[in-house]
């Protein structure tokens, strides 16, 4: 865990696109799950923030 | 004297072009002969995605084009994402897509399994198990739907003859409840085959000298399935995934000569809904923010899931 924060810290690839990585397959999970309006409404914005995210972190160094 | 192919292109090119190209550098070269592609991808791909995301800030119908066109900043994305119709059509898309894809790689690679395995009629089989992925999926919508013709219908009486139901008691594509398992069971029958056969590329891939190594080791055929088997034929089974995953995603034509969406809206996923709405209720705008909408979904799913393929890969 400590690694991972480093990570994010120190603005490596591999942190950062796991991070991107949850939040792409949160956004897809509130997109598509049958239990509250609220998290549907909210899950483009989280997949979008994930997939930009995504975009740009993969430019980072490992 | 025997002259070389490109001895007789070079001859053969008219001065003028030859002339033209004689001063140009290997990176512009390249850049000539890539251009063509780059062009077409752009006019093809990239222009109509970016038409598109314009479109879905405003109000556009493309059946009112002499109408005046209001930018309506987010309304339309907001609208989609509240609407409850289409929160019960992602659902649908989901189970369907879920259970699609969980059903062709188990059938898929247990085929695959025996297929493998050296016997009589082997190629026979092979072939036998591949039609229904040959089949146009207007045709297999077609004839699925008299098979499950409540009367008629073979899968019925196939039913009945196992369980003993009455074969007329129950419809599979006029029932709330077993629609949605009607077109999955249409989907796995056909595209099952093409999990496997990528999974068939996947176990003949692997040496057998790695089985002979665990044979002298002692391993069982149980731990030799779990420890070689399976970790080789993974990147190939993590690609038919993402293949049947996207594929499924955007499924219409099949669902749509079968069971038409219905009954109701219950099997009404998100592309036959975005098709109603663009060309059947003429809300061009709002159609694109919903396309917009799949877009991102579908490619961030595929983005994380190259990377694990590629991280799988490198193991």
């Amino acid at each position: 865990m400590t690694r991972f924060f480093n990570g994010l810290l120190h603005f490596r690839r591999s942190a950062w696109e796991m991070l991107a990585s949850v939040l792409i397959a949160a956004g897809v999970v509130m997109l598509m799950q049958p239990f509250a309006l609220a998290l549907y409404s909210w899950s483009f914005v989280v997949t979008l923030l994930g997939t930009v995210m995504f975009i740009i972190v993969s430019h980072f160094p490992e | 004297m025997l002259k070389s192919t490109v001895d007789r292109v070079a001859e053969a090119t008219p001065h003028v072009i030859a002339r033209r190209m004689h001063g140009l550098s290997d990176r512009a070269l390249a850049w000539l002969f890539v251009a063509p592609s780059i062009v077409l991808l752009l006019a093809v791909n990239i222009f109509p995605l970016i038409w598109t995301i314009r479109l879905s800030f405003t109000n556009f119908r493309v059946n009112r084009p002499n109408a005046e066109v209001d930018f309506v900043g987010l309304r339309n994305y907001a609208s989609i994402l509240s609407d409850r119709d289409i929160w019960l059509t992602m659902q649908a898309t989901a189970h369907f897509l879920i259970w699609t894809i969980v059903l062709q790689v188990l059938i898929g690679f247990s085929l695959a399994y025996l297929i493998n395995k050296k016997f009589r009629g082997n190629d026979l089989w092979t072939t036998i198990i591949v039609l229904p992925m040959m089949l146009s999926p207007a045709v297999v919508g077609n004839f699925w739907t008299f098979l499950y013709q409540p009367q008629i219908g073979l899968f019925n009486y196939a039913v009945g003859f196992l369980t003993g139901a009455d074969p007329s008691s129950f419809s599979m594509i006029g029932d709330v409840k077993l629609a949605p398992w009607a077109i999955i069971i249409v989907d796995t029958w056909m595209w099952t085959p093409f999990v496997m056969l990528i999974c068939l590329a996947g176990l003949r891939s692997i040496p057998p000298s790695i089985y002979e190594a665990a044979e002298c080791d002692r391993a069982s055929k149980w731990r030799q399935f779990w420890t070689i088997t399976i970790p080789l034929v993974l990147p190939f089974l993590m690609l038919a995934v993402l293949f049947r995953g996207i594929e499924n995603f955007k499924m219409f034509d099949l669902v749509v000569q079968l069971t038409g969406g219905g009954p109701g809206s219950i099997t009404e996923l998100t592309s036959i809904n975005l098709k109603r709405e663009a060309f059947e209720k003429w809300r061009t705008g709002y159609a694109s923010a919903y396309a917009v909408i799949l877009f991102v979904t579908v490619f961030g799913l595929a983005s994380i899931y190259v990377k694990a393929l590629n991280k799988v890969k490198q193991r």
